[in-house]
């Protein structure tokens, strides 16, 4: 082992507990990915000898599957942890404890990818893409665009220039680029047809899972309706499952089959798409809905507003982390966390007044 | 008499790669108490209209180049730069998207406001503080005395905007211009920020501008709409009336193309507008959106339509040849 690896083990070790549990969860047959009580913390060093003083808590023990070909969306304020938790998943970062779960794409296995390496991980990252908010800020502005959607070729060994270039190409007319436009830099095109590039390039090597971490957010109105239509036609082309992270919860009732919405690195509600908005359960989650704005100035709003903002992940509230800002909180939130449970078939809450 | 009547509106940048006319004969009012919603997707032409109201545009590269703008009856584009700064934070305030780029991160946020009311309202430094304070409260910051000495970076992105908003309302404008205030923030925040707006329009009768890309948060907020587009604005009426009613098609596809919180999912893509906003520097001829349209004909690609009152409403402005049949 070496040496740095000795350390992340000694750091992680404080948490190991809920790794390799005896219970192992079960998941169905059409599951592609899933996780079981994962967490993903932060160290913060300081002091004299720069050692570990606290940890930014970010993902602190989920657990969600994601079936084939559907779409997941992750809600909640900045900070909650989401795109820790997609990266947290997708083994971009090494999780703090817990297990990740994946449908092989060359056996169709469902194994535990927690601690793969090597070459086993090198062909997880082939399986496993994720598109960002900012396309700019994620694409390299000196190298045209047609590079740009082949370097994942290149880096995972595709050894054929022709064969490659192909590929690029026919990227380029799925995603809706013009094939003409390969040898141009990305400052040329416009936010959404950067977007689209982004999404060339995710594609590019048949990924299972495709992690859109606000990836629609930042275009302008009449182009983020055309993005999700494009994430929608190659959903089903492909036949694509999502990780779908989005602050605009109308976009995420477009999108998602089914959603987990989280608070302070837990989640606290999830449940199939009609189910939470028709029926959410959790007092954040009506709260959150409750706060979306609606294009239609006929409907009188009677907003019941919560105050205040996300507290601290170094330092969560104890017991229910929301109980601080919660309008129905009672005197057991305080000392006792509230446990995920089932309240109905496939709707997951955590509140005790469940 | 409205409080302020903008009058065919002209406001050019001139740069290197040519002139962007980006604004191009805009025309709206707003009356006393009211709020107008400006909408439309970026580079529209919404922060250049609002900065030439406060005068604000950079000169050069920018000029405007035409037009008038009343302000309880007097031409603000007659004014001395000096009499535009006494209105400016005095009578016409404007707040912006990103407060931390309009907070100065060396000053505690108390100093900062403070420093508007010493200047303006010759007020000493206590009587400044004091009314701050106040203010805060106003705004809703918890703990007032405490915040008054926080600097910008140790405030959360909600309670930097509170601090934003109670600097634009320090001398009781009677004209807001918030330029995108929620669009950095998370839907709690901006509801709490939204219902804090209303809140200052009941109780003091400001006038607002609200500026935003969201069709959301204007159906709440405003009471009349202008839509702009590509340095115009090519639909304007009051709220309700857009959203029942839209005439432009764009106004039209826009509204039919976003997803919304309140219907179900469906299978069906969202019938969303083709193509992309014209390059700045390449003005197509004819009507601007027509490139875009799914109504346009051969008129449209070759006459710009006025903007006008149609006939028959109280009010609704359109500039198309062939506004939408509803
Ligand atoms: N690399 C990192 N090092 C230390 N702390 C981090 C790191 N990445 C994220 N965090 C912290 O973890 C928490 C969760 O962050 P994360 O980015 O996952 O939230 P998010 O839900 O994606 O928020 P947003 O909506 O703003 O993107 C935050 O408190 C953040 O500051
Ligand atoms: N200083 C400047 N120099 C040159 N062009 C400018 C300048 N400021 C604005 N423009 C141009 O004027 C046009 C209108 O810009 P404006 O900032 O008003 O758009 P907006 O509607 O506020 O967009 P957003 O929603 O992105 O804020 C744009 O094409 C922009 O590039
Ligand atoms: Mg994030
Ligand atoms: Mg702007």
């Amino acid at each position: 082992m070496s040496k740095k690896e000795k350390m992340t083990e000694i750091e992680t070790k404080d948490y190991l507990d809920v790794r390799h549990e005896d219970i192992e969860p079960t998941f169905s047959d059409d599951v592609l990915v899933g996780c079981h009580n994962l967490h993903k913390y932060f160290p913060i060093h300081g002091g004299l000898f720069g050692a570990k003083i606290a940890d930014v808590r970010a993902v602190d023990g989920i657990s969600f599957e994601i079936k084939k070909g559907e779409t997941h969306s992750l809600v909640g304020e900045s900070g909650a942890g989401k795109t820790t938790a997609a990266k947290t998943l997708i083994r971009l970062y090494d999780s703090t404890g817990g297990n990740i779960y994946f449908r092989r794409q060359k056996t169709g296995l469902f194994e535990d990818v927690t601690k793969i390496k090597g070459e086993d991980l090198r062909s997880l990252r082939k399986e496993v893409q994720i598109v960002f908010q900012d396309p700019s800020g994620s694409l390299n502005p000196r190298i045209p665009v047609g590079d740009i959607i082949e370097e994942p070729m290149i880096v995972h060994g595709i050894k054929s220039k022709n064969e490659r270039k192909d590929r690029v190409v026919e990227m380029m007319k799925i995603v809706g680029l013009r094939p003409e436009y390969l040898k141009r830099y990305q400052h040329e095109f416009s936010g959404g047809q950067r977007q689209r590039i982004g999404i060339a390039r995710a594609l590019v090597l048949n990924p299972e899972l495709v992690v859109c971490d606000e990836a629609v957010s930042a275009l302008d109105v009449s182009i983020q309706s055309q993005i999700i239509n494009l994430l929608q036609r190659l959903q089903e082309k492909f036949s694509l499952t999502y990780l779908f992270i989005a602050h605009d919860l109308a976009v995420v009732r477009h999108m998602s089959d089914t959603i987990g919405v989280m608070y302070l690195g837990k989640l606290v509600e999830s449940a199939p798409n009609a189910v939470l908005f028709n029926n959410p359960a959790h007092p954040y989650t009506q709260a959150l809905l409750n706060a979306v704005p609606v294009p239609d100035p006929e409907i009188e709003h009677n907003k019941k507003i919560i105050m205040g903002d996300i507290p601290s992940p170094i330092n969560p509230p104890s017991g229910c982390r929301f109980r601080t800002r919660c309008p129905k909180v009672m005197d057991i939130c305080k000392v006792e966390e509230p446990k995920m449970k089932e309240i109905e078939p496939r709707h997951m809450a955590a509140c005790h007044l469940l | 008499m409205s409080l302020l009547e903008v009058k065919n509106l002209h406001t050019y940048f001139h740069t290197m790669d040519g002139v962007t006319k980006s604004v191009e004969g805009v025309s709206f009012s707003v009356e006393k108490g009211s709020t107008l919603g400006l909408v439309g997707e970026s580079g529209c032409g919404k922060s250049v209209t609002s900065l030439s109201v406060m005068q604000l545009v950079a000169c050069p590269p920018g000029e405007i180049h035409e037009g008038e703008i009343f302000f309880d009856g007097e031409d603000l584009l007659k004014k001395t730069p000096e009499e535009m700064r006494k209105i400016r934070g005095n009578d016409i305030s404007m707040i912006f998207q990103e407060p931390m780029t309009s907070l100065n991160p060396v000053f505690t946020v108390g100093f900062q406001v403070s420093e508007v009311l010493i200047n303006h309202r010759n007020m000493t430094e206590e009587q400044a503080k004091e009314r701050v304070i106040s203010l805060f409260k106003d705004v809703g910051i918890p703990d007032p005395v405490r915040r008054f000495d926080n600097y910008p970076h140790q405030m959360s992105g909600g309670m930097r905007q509170r601090v934003m908003i109670a600097m634009g309302l320090a001398c009781k404008p009677k004209l807001l211009i918030a330029d995108e205030p929620t669009t950095a923030l998370d839907v709690t925040i901006q509801a709490q920020v939204l219902q804090l707006m209303r809140e200052i329009k009941e109780k003091t009768n400001t006038a607002i501008i609200l500026i935003t890309h969201n069709l959301a948060v204007v159906a709440e907020m405003a009471d009349f709409i202008a839509v702009m587009y590509f340095g115009r604005i090519v639909e304007y009426t009051d709220v309700k009336e857009l959203y029942k009613n839209p005439k432009h098609p764009y106004t039209h596809g826009l509204l039919n193309s976003i997803p919304r919180v309140d219907k179900p999912k469906t299978d069906v893509p969202l019938p969303a507008i083709p193509g992309v906003v014209p390059n700045p520097y390449k003005s197509p001829k004819g009507c601007k959106f027509h490139p875009r349209c799914k109504f346009a004909q051969e008129k449209c690609r070759q006459e710009e339509p006025p903007y006008i009152l149609l006939p028959g409403t109280k009010g609704h402005f359109c500039r198309c040849w062939y506004p939408v049949k509803n």
